[in-house]
């Protein structure tokens, strides 16, 4: 394995292990307000895989972090600024629809890059995306079944999901961007260019929006700030405010 | 008690000379303990009474979500968060296998949704409690299904085999809830001095509560005589009360807070600990609709419901239209 | 039209090698739902290696009040079960 730039590593985890986070955290929102009793039992299972895969990759981002960091550490006590994720995950739930079409998104993407990462130069690194790639396996197709089913429904589940994929579509070129942290994974062999998975991406997208009867808006301008946590949206605050709130008001103890 | 007050569909019970041939047959099943099943005969008053409990008892495992979903977004540590995101999940899970029993008797779950939702059909008074702070969910856990348990274990040999069923699946699940509750609980007893006050707070607030799930005593509970005839219900309100009494108190007193009742003592010659009559007229106004959250809680479960009537149905047309197809392929 | 999504009848096969079993049901718009549904219902510890789903009003049953003329004659039969039969012990096992 070539030597990699250990902050550039942690750098690459935290974005990896922020995503799960912050969907994780919203997908959780749902719990005992579904449209149906299946779908709040679907939905907890998909936080469940999240909030796993969280704490394999704030683990992992840790262990390679030092000092005493833990997973826990990073999730609830570092500031939005700190936080690594695409905005797309951040984004608020919005109705149910909106829900699921983010989530089909972000499981298109995350299936892509598990795919790569299981290939990975980093032993540890290949070993988290073969566990979690059967999870988001199993994501992309409840999610592409959903929004396929909600886009060819009635007029107006119809209706709202084109809502939805126009006014999230803005956030998926984030997910391929590539900075000075993707260019040094890629140098080592533990992460591809994020730029290089987009055509698979916009294949499968392009394949069930069709079945879906939506269409996929001309994407003239990308969203960013996340992954480099320039510039979140609003909206992280709250989810941290929240999230947070109990091991910042009583520092130290143990729960 | 998930149930808690179902009036049994008509008054009294009838004599062995009262019964039709129908209704002796079907007494001498339950009486040689022959689980009933769904497409056999059963008196209507039977039907109407489990309909009624075991859709009381479902609402109140869908309601049940609220008070801990409540804390979810709040959880301290990724593990209790997926630890409470799990448990919470089981319930909607129970509620689930329990429409599914009351399907079985010919009551659909959208049936039993609408009397919910319209204040004709009851869920478990606990559910009308808030969650004030995170030990909230570890005596959730511990003390109220706890007391659940209690209950459901007694109803694993409930006459009704769909129910019967149900209840033993259920309470396989429900010794986790009870012990994450526990295990939680402890962390918040033996942390810090303000755990340890969420911790006493949280028993304080819901011991009485959880005592009231069994239903008021026997003496007052004029409807159980023809449910234990009928095996819908095995057991007394004030034995599964004393029961649960006698297995809480020792943990309480393991996790070194207060007793949160100053009669619970420890009685030699019943063998029992005694405890102090909760505030009756606190449970019916609970009941009555009164308690801290009852106006919430339904209309959060009434808003799920309507903001997700047009996912229901686009998934449905969607479904109509691929069959459509299909049959147009052929 | 009424819009509830029909019942299902879930079955699993709870490990390798033995046949699927009748664990409950759920409500799906249709098959491939509820057979994802049955998955993240039915299956959420570890419970089973394989779903089927049918449609309740597809599943036809034998009617309790033929319970006499259906299962009784067997009763009588108890030449069918090998324990009828006494083999000598000389004969080894069989």
């Amino acid at each position: 394995m070539t030597q990699v730039d250990q902050n550039a590593l942690t750098q690459f985890l935290l974005r990896l292990g922020d995503n799960t986070l912050v969907l994780g955290h919203r997908v959780s929102e749902w719990c005992g307000h579904s449209p149906v009793l299946e779908e709040d039992i679907a939905l907890a299972n998909t936080a469940l895989d999240l909030i796993g895969q969280t704490q394999l990759w704030l683990g992992l981002a840790a262990e390679v972090k030092g000092n005493d960091s833990s997973a826990d550490k990073l999730a609830f006590l570092r500031d939005a600024w700190d936080f690594r994720n695409v905005l797309l995950v951040e984004l608020p739930n919005g109705d149910f629809g909106q829900t699921l079409m983010r989530q089909f998104l972000f499981d298109a993407w995350q299936s892509i890059m598990l795919g790569r990462l299981i290939k990975s130069s980093d032993p540890r690194i290949a070993a988290i995306a073969e566990k979690v790639s059967k999870e988001v396996t199993y994501h992309v197709e409840r999610s592409s079944g959903t929004v396929v089913g909600l886009g060819d429904g009635t007029d107006e589940s119809h209706a709202r999901m084109q809502v939805a994929l126009d006014y999230l579509y803005p956030y998926v070129g984030e997910m391929f961007l590539s900075d000075d942290t993707d260019a040094a994974m890629v140098q080592a062999g533990i992460a591809p260019d994020p730029s290089s998975l987009r055509a698979e991406y916009d294949a499968l997208v392009g394949k069930v929006m069709a079945e879906a009867t939506l269409v996929i808006p001309d994407r003239a301008y990308t969203h960013k700030g996340g992954r480099t946590g320039y510039m979140h949206t609003e909206h992280l605050g709250h989810i941290l405010t929240s999230m947070q709130w109990l091991q910042r008001t009583y520092p130290g103890a143990e729960w | 008690m998930y149930a808690q007050m179902i009036k049994t569909a008509r008054a009294g019970i009838k004599t062995r000379d009262e019964m039709s041939d129908l209704e002796r047959d079907f007494q001498d099943k339950i009486d040689r303990d022959i689980k009933i099943e769904p497409r056999d005969w059963m008196p209507d008053d039977y039907r109407a009474t489990l309909i009624r409990q075991i859709g009381q008892h479902a609402h109140s495992e869908v309601v049940g979500q609220l008070p801990e979903g409540n804390w979810i977004t709040r959880a301290p540590t990724l593990e209790r968060k997926a630890i409470l995101l799990a448990k919470v999940q089981d319930e909607a899970g129970h509620g689930l296998y329990l429409y599914s029993a009351a399907e079985t008797l010919g009551e659909s779950r959208d049936e039993l949704t609408r009397l919910l939702h319209e204040g004709k059909m009851k869920y478990s008074s606990i559910f009308n409690y808030p969650t004030l702070n995170w030990a909230d969910m570890g005596a959730v856990g511990w003390l109220v299904d706890g007391a659940a348990i209690v209950n459901q274990v007694a109803l694993q040999r409930t006459s009704y085999g769909p129910y019967a069923r149900a209840m033993v699946r259920i309470c396989k699940e429900e010794s986790f809830h009870a012990r994450q509750g526990y295990h939680a609980m402890m962390k918040m007893a033996f942390g810090t001095p303000e755990q340890k006050a969420m911790a006493q707070s949280a028993l304080d607030r819901l011991w009485f509560p959880s005592i009231m799930m069994f239903g008021p005593s026997d003496a007052e509970s004029t409807h159980s005589e023809q449910s234990m005839a009928w095996k819908i219900k095995v057991k007394s309100n004030d034995e599964l009360r004393q029961q649960y009494i006698d297995q809480t108190v020792p943990q309480i007193e393991y996790l070194g807070l207060d007793l949160p009742d100053p009669s619970l003592k420890w009685n030699e010659e019943t063998g029992h600990y005694d405890y102090g009559e909760p505030d009756w007229s606190e449970f019916f106004d609970v009941i009555k609709g009164n308690g801290p959250c009852n106006v919430d809680r339904l209309r959060n479960r009434v808003k799920a419901w309507e903001d997700g009537a047009w996912v229901r149905d686009g998934l449905m047309a969607h479904a109509r239209k691929k069959a459509a197809a299909k049959v147009a392929a052929q | 039209m009424k819009n509830e999504w029909p019942l299902w009848e879930v079955f699993i096969r709870g490990q390798h090698g033995l046949s699927h079993r009748h664990v409950g049901s759920l409500h799906a718009p249709d098959a491939e739902t509820a057979i994802r549904n049955a998955r993240d219902v039915y299956t959420r510890r570890n419970e089973g290696v394989s779903i089927w789903v049918a449609e309740a009003a597809h599943i036809a049953a034998s009617t309790p009040g033929d319970k006499g003329p259906y299962y009784d004659p067997s009763q009588s039969k108890v030449y069918r079960h090998p324990t009828f039969f006494d083999i000598p012990d000389e004969v080894g096992s069989m």
